[in-house]
């Protein structure tokens, strides 16, 4: 079981959870999985052709899951997946203020 | 029986290694690496030195030679202004058990008569000495240090919860020059994080309110203020003049502006970004690492990004991240430690603790990969219709 770290942005999705067990051996699976117990919150990490979008990041423990191979990137046992979305910033989190 | 002062100086002369002018020339050139101490008074020093001399005054010597050189076996060199107070020096360290100490035969005034390498080190003027007396002791600031933050010039973007805090401890640290681009006027809701304003100051510029709150902390400061919003007309004439960004605006179009301004400037981007309880800190450095545009190379879509109902931040959190920032940026300045460059630092607030990412250049990011053309300028809509401001 790998551990799964929701930004704030997303935690509407998961009850207001900042950390999600995650299951599944690829980060596709992972992501398959958190779908099917966070309805709604895949749609935010990947496009309508299941791609990673490019205003997230997903890494997996230190690294960039884009540098490694991306949704289909091993997922051990133990690993830490982290949701990095583009933030603005602000203070007022008016993305386009 | 008690030897005279020229008793003395004679067995100091046979124990002892001197070295003419010509050798220290040579050594300096090295290997191995020496080190070369000053050990004059102050205003001899002001006047003129060797280039690269370590300046410790022979009464200090003993205090704080350890300190700056740590290692017993390293060549060390001692000059004074005529040989003979490097000598009482050099003897001084023979009996702290540095073995390769050596004095420099006729002293400053041969080395400078003999037309070699001279220089006006970096030397602050009393009233700096005074302020910055704890940067001063600290070796890898030093006056060399202090005079590199006060010749620094520093933008910040937004005077607001980032830009706050960063901008009041680099006044205090003695960057010389601090620019400060907002066009927002100060709002009580400000006041809760935003400590460069006062209460007072509700209703008037940001950037007079900045300028105001700096001077007063430190009247020695220049500050520059641009009350206009950042666009892709202005953005490349207010950061030329320069050293470093500090980005603390709160908006989608400003951060792509400033990165983008930042590669084509080769300027390093000090970046932090706070949510709630979640604060982010990087340097995006052109030619160093990644770019903003590498992580994200366009912005999101106005219905994917978080949502303008979803205001708020723990006041304090952009305190921590703006001091992070202005860490950051005095690294950058003194040329110490190891930048944030290609490392994303997270801070959980409620969790307290930090975590740290890699980020990678991306080989094919329109604006930082090596051999193109700089694509240009390009002003995002801003796409939440509510009365704007640049800083978060
Ligand atoms: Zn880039």
């Amino acid at each position: 079981m790998s551990q799964i770290r929701i930004p704030t942005p997303l935690r509407k999705f998961t009850g207001g959870m900042d950390e999600v067990p995650g299951s599944g051996n690829t980060l596709r699976a992972v992501l398959e999985n958190l779908e099917s117990q966070h309805a709604g919150i895949r749609k935010q990490i990947c496009d309508s052709n299941g791609e990673l979008r490019r205003f997230v990041n997903v890494f997996i423990n230190e690294e960039d899951a884009r540098y490694l191979a991306g949704l289909d990137s091993e997922i051990k046992e133990g690993d830490v997946i982290s949701i990095i979305p583009a933030i603005a910033g602000g203070t007022k989190n008016r993305p386009g203020e | 029986m008690a030897k005279t002062f020229q008793e003395l100086m004679a067995d100091l002369r046979k124990e002892l290694t001197e070295i003419e002018p010509e050798q220290l020339a040579k050594m300096r050139s090295g290997p191995p690496e020496i080190s070369l101490i000053d050990v004059r008074e102050m205003d001899e020093f002001r006047q003129g030195s060797i280039p690269g001399a370590i300046h410790i005054p022979r009464g200090f010597l003993e205090l704080k030679i350890e300190d700056r050189i740590p290692d017993r076996n390293t060549p060390v060199v001692l000059f004074c202004a005529g040989g003979t107070r490097s000598l009482l020096a050099a003897e001084s360290l023979r009996r702290l058990g540095y073995g390769q100490v050596s004095s420099l035969i006729g002293g400053f005034r041969r080395w400078k008569d003999e037309g070699r390498d001279c220089e006006t080190p970096a030397v602050l003027g009393d009233w700096e000495r005074q302020r910055y007396a704890r940067h001063l002791a600290i070796p890898e600031v030093g006056e060399e240090g202090q005079k590199r933050l006060l010749e620094a010039k520093v933008l910040l973007i937004g005077a607001g919860g980032l830009g706050s805090p960063a901008a009041f401890y680099l006044g205090a640290a003695g960057v010389g020059t601090i620019g400060i681009c907002d066009f927002d006027v100060v709002d009580e809701s400000n006041l809760q994080r935003q400590i460069l304003h006062t209460t007072d100051r509700v209703g008037t510029d940001k950037t007079e309110s900045a300028k105001t709150t700096l001077l007063a902390l430190n009247p020695r400061l220049k500050v520059e203020t641009f009350n206009e919003r950042l666009s892709s007309k202005n953005v490349a004439r207010i950061f030329e003049p320069f050293d470093v960004i500090v980005d603390g605006s709160d908006n989608f179009p400003t951060r792509y502006l400033v990165n983008d301004a930042s590669v084509l400037l080769g300027m390093p981007n000090v970046h932090g970004s706070v949510y709630r309880f979640e604060g982010q800190v990087t340097v995006f450095w052109p030619g160093k690492g990644p770019c903003y545009r590498c992580l994200y190379p366009e912005p999101p879509p106005a219905d994917m990004a978080p949502s303008c109902a979803e205001a708020g931040v723990l006041g304090i959190l952009p305190g921590v991240i703006g001091l992070l920032e202005a860490v950051e940026t005095i690294k950058i300045i003194l040329g110490i430690g190891d930048i944030l460059i290609g490392r994303l630092l997270a801070y959980d607030a409620l969790k307290a603790t930090f975590h740290e990412l890699k980020l990678r250049k991306n080989p094919e990011c329109a604006y930082c990969r090596s051999g193109i053309e700089f694509p240009g300028f390009i002003d995002y809509e801003q796409f939440c219709a509510v009365p704007s401001a640049t800083a978060s």
